[in-house]
């Protein structure tokens, strides 16, 4: 009977079930357009030279968010440092040195239980490892540190992707040249996987920097009324501040609050578009 | 010459190696460092009290229970909302859609998953909380289902990118059989082409509910952070408190070696825990099933 009725009205029955799947596609954007619009709007308006590069005042409640947006740059170069290297060297072991082996598929579950662990308990890992048991105290370096060890996963799997792209041929003829393996890893592979590499590395790195759960307790200050001066010192941070502006300080400007999420929104939605664009110019660009 | 280069070569080899390995090391790292500090709460606090209903470290009161239904509820919300949308639209960007149309989605999605999960929490404070109050006419906006709503939206990006994967994968002549049969198009995705990716559909789903359970900023910021047992269906509109929301709220004020902090590493270890499972069940039906693809195809 339900069969006779789907059959004699499929069109009907296809028609509306598209409509109701683009709905949902639709609602499923919007929300996101909305949000980034909002906040555009709404903040914009407190955007000025002296909110971009003083330090804040009056118990946070006045003048600029300098440090925090500092910390921020400090924090992603500072996992960048330890990430990107040792993401890429793994993507390079699993793509062109790996046998398809125990200790392969153990390094891939790995990878992947590293990606889903909750933010919260990298904070705490880097609480007892970094800031305790080495005892680098709150500081950027053990938020970098932190911070590199949640981001390894998107490198790693980005990576590896780039590089498994690159046709098997590049490899056969660079090595019947003469060339050694790490020859034609450096010269030959990497250079053509590089764009791919650079997506899922900003990609990595733009999750790092919006991040706060992992650096609460391993790096950041609520509030610093000078820069860091080094690795060992805490810092302020985007994320963080955003975070203690709108629900630990009474009586805070609305303002300030929404410019301090546009400045953090526009710091990541740059990386974001910066890494769709090098995908997409990569992309059409490739010969092979 | 040819001694120093494969001396480099040998040497470069060896680190890229270990570079490989290094993933296995964080795992038990982060493993080991929840065990070194969160083992001890077991001897602090007895298994009765640590499973009782009443979170009120001031007074020692480590019962987790409303811990665990908050994070359940909040999570349960989340996936009521991400695993429909998600799947409908990997459907639409994978099945529907017009070749223009995916190229705009796909990046839109994902600058969700990029969103600063702080950045929605604080919209959750200011706009949506506000709404649902008098929208639902409640004490406080700060509720379960706010958390349940942005969790569901932090979630989805995952859910599509992993389903429309497993769409993406679905061989065309599969298609092509059932339309060539005479099936609609409809018809070829939900009779053909879903259950041709159900594997990966439920992976795309253990993997955005394992999200939502591990959010901390968001939930956090909109739960209301009231540690009470949520085991009703109207809890969804009361405060609730997750336990990444509690470690992340309670460990700075902490005393390091204290009961309450090994406490809080317990339950660090019980996200770890659950996180791990979550990840290695997926992981094996998206193994299991390229297998019997394999299989199917030689």
């Amino acid at each position: 009977m339900m069969t006779k009725f789907l059959s004699r009205n499929r069109h009907t029955v296809q028609r509306l079930g598209f409509i109701a799947i683009t709905l949902m596609a639709i609602f499923t954007v919007l929300p996101i357009v909305g949000t980034i619009v909002f906040i555009l709007v709404k903040g914009g308006s407190a955007i000025s030279w002296e909110f971009l590069s003083g330090f804040p005042s009056e118990g946070m409640r006045a003048g600029g968010i300098l440090p925090a947006i500092i910390g921020t740059l400090y924090l992603t170069l500072g996992t960048a440092f330890f990430s990107v290297p040792l993401g890429i060297a793994a993507a390079i072991y699993l793509a062109e040195y790996a046998k398809d082996n125990r200790l392969t598929r153990l390094i891939r579950l790995a990878i992947i239980n590293l990606a889903g662990i909750p933010s919260v308990v990298y904070g705490l890992f880097g609480l007892g490892l970094f800031v305790l048991f080495l005892q680098f105290g709150t500081s950027i370096l053990a938020a970098s540190l932190t911070l590199s060890i949640m981001t390894l996963p998107v490198i790693i799997s980005t990576s590896e992707e780039a590089l498994r792209a690159v046709p098997q041929a590049f490899r056969t003829v660079s090595i019947s040249l003469g060339a050694t393996r790490w020859q034609t890893i450096s010269r030959i592979i990497l250079k053509e996987a590089l764009p791919g590499i650079l997506t899922g590395v900003i990609l990595g790195l733009e999750r790092a920097a919006g991040e706060t759960a992992p650096i609460l307790f391993t790096g950041a200050a609520f509030f610093l009324p000078r820069l860091p001066h080094s690795p060992f010192d805490a810092t302020m941070a985007l994320p963080y501040h955003l975070f203690v502006i709108s629900t630990q300080v009474p009586e805070m400007p609305i303002q300030i609050q929404y410019g301090t999420a546009l400045v953090l929104l526009v710091f990541v939605l740059t990386m974001n578009v910066i890494a769709t664009v090098i995908r997409s110019r990569a992309r059409a660009r490739r010969q092979w | 010459m040819e001694k120093s280069l494969s001396w480099r070569e040998f040497i470069i080899t060896r680190l890229i190696q270990t570079s490989g390995y290094s993933a296995i090391l964080f795992v038990a790292l982060i493993f080991f460092f929840l065990l070194r500090e969160g083992l001890p709460a077991l001897g602090e606090v007895d298994m009765f009290s640590l499973l009782n209903i009443r979170w009120y470290p001031i007074e020692n009161h480590f019962g987790i229970l409303p811990l665990i239904t908050g994070s359940l509820i909040v999570t349960l919300g989340a996936a009521l909302i991400a695993v429909p949308f998600g799947i409908g639209t990997a459907v639409y960007i994978s099945e529907i859609a017009p070749r223009w149309m995916r190229e705009i989605l796909k990046p839109f999605v994902e600058l969700l998953g990029g969103l600063p999960s702080v950045v929605l929490g604080f919209l959750g404070i200011l706009v949506l909380a506000p709404f649902l109050r008098v929208f639902l006419n409640l004490p406080t906006g700060l509720t379960a289902l706010a958390g349940s709503l942005l969790l569901g939206g932090i979630a989805v990006p995952t859910v599509v990118s992993v389903a429309e994967d497993a769409l993406d994968s679905v061989p065309r002549a599969y298609r092509e059989g059932a339309w060539a049969l005479g099936a609609t198009k409809w018809q070829t995705i939900w009779r053909v082409t879903l259950p041709a990716a159900k594997s990966g559909v439920l992976t795309a789903v253990m993997l955005g509910v394992g999200r939502a359970i591990g959010e901390t900023m968001t939930v956090m910021m909109v739960t209301g952070n009231a540690p009470v047992l949520a085991v009703k269906l109207g809890s969804l509109f009361s405060p609730v408190r997750t336990m990444t929301a509690t470690i992340a709220a309670e460990m700075g004020e902490v005393a390091n070696g204290s009961t309450h902090y090994h406490v809080l590493f317990f339950i660090g270890m019980v996200l770890f825990i659950i996180s791990l499972v979550v990840n290695v069940i997926a992981s094996s039906v998206v193994f299991r099933a390229k297998k019997r693809a394999e299989r199917i195809l030689s």
